[in-house]
């Protein structure tokens, strides 16, 4: 696959965190009829679901895990970063989670592990994975989304909520 | 730690919401948009609404969002309605992308619902009782022109000195132009006028125009169809985004090579590497100020190979000698190419030597540019902007250029062009004004020399955004100070008692000020009167982008407060005067301001622009839509109004008025630093201090100084440093540092950048939290063009990084596959 090649709809989503020179580019196609409408009152605030996505001990440094948050179709990625950062989770405090669907137009972020960024192929913005998903240098009107973490006693990692508007939606949880 | 939004769900635009055409205010570009309003107490749901698509459903790559920044809620006819803004997909400029300017334009919007943009002025203010204290508008403009008829009738018309903008977008355009431009050039003859970006009232482009050639002669899809696109002191993936990403990326990919000349390497060549791969992209990073020995060395290769275009030379440029002689309203020669190339002659060795690149990559340059493939002409687009503009020699070296697009036939053809890439979009319309001169008065000089009497200034802040800064705000506070201690000085008396203080100050060598502006700038400080206007779609606004093409940004909310568009203000302000000059007997001069009974900027249009071109109506532009028509039209038929998609298609060459219509070549040998003061300041410190732009920012940040997301991310101007530089200073990332040299001082936060060459730093150019025109030099080329980006400085660290630095990310800004 070409890098140079664009608007490839549905390319491996599973592949693109570690397939680097890969520029899988589009959204996950949807598969997942919405949810049935409503009927009871609407609450103030949105109603996320708490989403086991790991355990503490499954996780290595700098190895990204795709998940999938608020539901199968936003993709996201699970980050040890393996230094403490402001937000981070878990006994080192360095665990973070964020969409990565580029909040300009939507393309799938690429994970560079060498300085810990979030690219996008689709118009070169970057996010820097350490400073709570802030773009670098790019196109969007604003930081990379981040998810709201919760650690269990036993280690499990649950996210619970989520800091910005996801690409593509009018409402985090659809 | 990054700015969170904390926004988890948005409005949804229902069906029946209004829709407007939107031309995005900010750059030269002009994407399109389509904004929706509607019903503070009205929605849609999700499957049933105005976008007509079904947003139940996760929408792909490239598909329809609306973005948290570009929702709203504003007043619209005097009620709160919801605003969303989407850029637009069918146009042609834009496709759909959107910047992270324009995708801010609504929460760039003054709400008083959520608060945005709070520092927006809603009255009138006047400097009275000690302080600024709003009041009406007749009793603004009352004292304006109480003042102003007083200073020019005891002394004459040069002693209003005017700043005024001259772009369309943003809150110039068409409309605010004329009114402007009707009041100082036709009801007055103001000699002593600037522009809001330079010292003077002038052409950036002097030579391309002398030449025969409108700045701006392609269209955007040349790009597409090119061979060789060169970036020439110009940074188009940050500075005109959605050209690079919807044009020039799509000429690349349809195999166009891309040639860089910048000092600084840069996120528009990371990406062009990307796009085109390095073997088909060419970095000339030349020595600052050297861009002309280049550009002469590859016009001499291109000569002695014989790859001009000889029909086009012959046909379409003048062939007897010299047109136009050296003198002091041309800073070179003009006329053929034989006589322009006995001035131009320059080997690629001797440039290699002057510039610091490689004989060997000019002759690439060379080639790529020129050499005809399969024996046609090839094809090559030179977009230049602010590193030539505001560079060394702006006259040659802007003329060096247009004269490789002329001899290979590069002009008005197809997949050729020489042009600038602009800054804002273009709105000019006004009279002529002769009596300016050229060279034009440099009114910095003249302002801290004690000239001028009274300063009307629209839209400009000196305080940010010129050279000698330092300087230029030392004398003018002193004087504006004198005007203010008089008015406290006169409270209590009679309004005739306050203006005679006024006056009185003035003729002591006080300057009243008089600012017009969308908020309190930092010049505004300054002010006495200051005068609330309002922008693009707070108002009905026309202007043309880079590729002349016009559209009318249609209104769609109301402005803060009694602000209103500046061709109102301007046309208030001639009624004033026009009252009192009648009132103190003087009714031949009374007579000269009457013609201003605009109740609309539709009517200011229709007074200025449509009387040169009559073919063009609000209605008619309303029904092109956002792809508009591309200037100069020609024609309405069937309903369209017909354009012109490329200047000079049939060889004629008008820019100049010279009726044989033939081009000329610009005689411009190399002479190497041109404005005053620079080879000296390039002796004396240790750092070159490269100045200009950065994609997050508009402009000096008027509204983005009030915008979180922007303010997060740079709370401080930053300063790109070498990092084996910052640690020879002692410098952490995100320290705080100030550069100084003679002319003053200024600060911001060093930002490590691997890719800077030793001693050359690049800084941000207009943050309110640091300005970097306070320490350059005020040399100026023989036609009072600044040389902003010729500034050599010293570097000290203030202090470590401040606490609203210490969470920002100060990694590398390119991007890594
Ligand atoms: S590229 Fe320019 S015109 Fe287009 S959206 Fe960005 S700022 Fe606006
Ligand atoms: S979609 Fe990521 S930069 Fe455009």
């Amino acid at each position: 696959m070409s890098k140079r090649c664009e608007r490839l709809v549905d390319a491996g989503r599973r592949q693109f965190l570690r397939g680097g020179a890969v520029a899988a580019a589009g959204a996950a196609v949807v598969t997942v009829a919405p949810g049935e409408a409503q009927a009871a009152p609407a609450s103030a605030q949105l109603d996320y679901p708490s989403n086991k996505l790991s355990n503490v001990a499954d996780l290595a440094v700098n190895e990204p895990v795709d998940i999938e948050y608020p539901d199968a179709d936003s993709p996201g990625v699970l980050l040890k970063l393996g230094t403490a950062v402001e937000g981070g989770v878990g006994p080192d405090g360095d665990i973070v989670a964020y969409s990565v669907l580029c909040p300009h137009q939507g393309w799938f972020l690429n994970y560079n592990g060498d300085d810990k960024t979030f690219n996008c192929p689709g118009h070169y913005s970057r996010y820097d994975a350490e400073a709570g998903g802030q773009q670098i240098w790019g196109h969007a009107t604003q930081n990379l989304p981040q998810f709201t973490l919760r650690v269990a006693d036993n280690g499990d990692i649950f996210a619970e909520g989520c800091s910005d508007l996801i690409f593509g939606r009018p409402s985090n949880v659809l | 730690m990054a700015h969170k939004r904390q926004i988890d769900r948005l409005p949804i635009p229902p069906k029946g919401a209004k829709v407007h055409n939107v031309t995005c205010h900010y750059c030269i570009v002009g994407c399109g948009y389509k904004a929706y309003t509607w019903d503070r107490n009205k929605q849609g749901t999700a499957t049933d609404n105005a976008l007509g698509i079904d947003l139940s459903e996760q929408q792909g790559a490239d598909g329809t969002w609306l973005k948290p920044s570009n929702y709203n809620i504003v007043k619209q006819d005097g009620k709160d309605v919801h605003l969303a803004i989407y850029a637009d997909q069918d146009c042609v400029v834009n496709s759909g992308l959107a910047s992270v300017r324009g995708a801010r334009m609504a929460e760039n919007r003054p709400s008083e619902v959520t608060g945005t943009q709070q520092q927006r002025l809603t009255d009138p203010l006047v400097w009275k009782y000690g302080t600024w204290v709003p009041t009406s508008w007749d009793d603004a403009q009352d004292l304006v022109a109480q003042v102003t008829a007083r200073a020019i009738k005891e002394g004459s018309e040069d002693d209003l000195v005017v700043s005024m903008f001259d772009h369309g977008g943003s809150a110039g355009g068409y409309e605010n132009t004329w009114g402007t431009g009707k009041l100082y050039f036709q009801s007055m003859n103001i000699k002593h006028c600037r522009i809001h970006n330079r010292p003077a009232y002038n052409s950036e482009v002097h030579s391309s125009r002398d030449m025969g050639v409108d700045e701006l002669n392609y269209g955007y899809k040349d790009y597409q169809v090119t061979d060789t696109i060169v970036m020439w002191g110009a940074n188009p993936l940050e500075c005109q985004t959605n050209v690079f990403l919807n044009h020039m990326k799509p000429g690349m990919q349809n195999g166009a090579k891309f040639i860089l000349v910048d000092p600084r390497r840069t996120v528009t060549l990371n990406a062009a590497e990307d796009i085109a791969g390095t073997e088909n992209t060419l970095h000339l990073a030349i020595n600052e100020g050297t861009d002309m020995a280049l550009a002469n060395a590859i016009m001499t290769i291109i000569v002695d190979n014989g790859w001009t275009d000889d029909a086009y030379v012959a046909n379409n440029t003048f062939q007897d000698g010299i047109a136009v002689e050296q003198d002091a309203a041309h800073p070179a020669a003009l006329g053929s190419l034989d006589e322009a190339m006995k001035s131009i002659r320059m080997s690629a060795e001797q440039a290699a030597e002057i510039c610091g690149v490689s004989a060997d990559d000019i002759r690439k340059a060379a080639s790529w540019i020129a050499e005809p493939m399969g024996g046609a002409r090839a094809k090559c687009i030179i977009g230049y902007e602010k590193g030539v503009i505001w560079g060394n020699d702006n006259y040659r070296t802007v003329g060096s250029l247009v004269n490789i697009g002329l001899a290979t036939g590069n002009i008005g053809q197809e997949g050729g062009g020489v042009c600038r890439m602009g800054g804002h979009q273009e709105g000019y319309f006004r009279p002529p004004e002769p009596f300016v001169g050229r060279p034009p008065t440099y009114i910095d000089q003249l302002l801290i020399n004690g000239g001028g009497k009274v300063h009307h200034i629209w839209a400009c802040d000196h305080y940010k955004t010129t050279l000698n800064i330092t300087e230029f705000k030392k004398a003018y506070k002193k004087r504006a100070d004198m005007v203010k201690d008089a008015i406290d000085a006169a409270a209590g008396g009679s309004r005739e008692d306050m203006i005679n203080a006024i006056v009185d100050a003035v003729n002591a060598g006080g300057l009243f000020v008089v600012d017009v502006d969308v908020i309190h700038t930092k010049i505004g400080q300054n002010a006495h009167v200051i005068l609330p206007a309002v922008e693009a779609n707070e108002m009905n606004l026309t202007s043309m982008n880079g590729e002349r093409r016009l559209r009318l940004s249609e209104k769609y909310m109301d402005g803060p407060g009694v602000a209103m568009p500046d061709c109102l203000i301007a046309a208030g302000m001639a009624q004033n005067m026009e009252r009192v000059l009648r009132a103190m007997g003087d009714d031949a001069y009374a007579d000269k301001f009457m013609g201003y009974d605009w109740e609309t900027e539709e009517d200011a249009f229709m007074d200025g622009y449509n009387s040169g071109n009559p073919e063009v109506t609000y209605d008619r532009l309303r029904a092109m839509g956002n792809n508009g028509v591309q200037e100069p039209v020609v024609g309405h038929e069937n309903g369209q109004l017909i354009g012109t998609e490329r200047l000079y298609a049939d060889g004629k060459f008008t820019r100049h008025g010279r009726d044989d219509m033939k081009a000329l070549f610009c005689a411009s040998g190399w002479r190497g630093w041109q404005a005053e003061g620079k080879a000296d300041e390039q002796a004396a410190h240790r750092f070159w201090v490269n100045n200009g732009r950065a994609n997050i920012f508009w402009q000096n940040l008027f509204l983005d100084q009030a915008n979180d997301f922007v303010m997060d991310r740079y709370p401080y101007p930053f300063v790109e440093m070498n990092p084996d530089d910052m640690a020879d200073l002692g410098v952490g990332a995100g320290d705080l540092v100030e550069l100084y040299n003679g002319n003053g001082a200024t600060q911001a936060m060093a930002y490590p950048t691997p890719t800077a060459k030793r001693n050359q730093v690049f800084m941000v150019f207009a943050h309110p939290n640091g300005a970097q025109g306070n320490i350059i030099n005020p040399g100026v080329n023989e036609l009072v063009l600044p040389d902003y980006k010729h500034c050599w400085a010293d570097i000290r660290k203030i202090s470590d990084a401040p606490a609203s630095v210490k969470g920002i990310s100060m990694k590398s800004k390119e991007y890594t596959a």
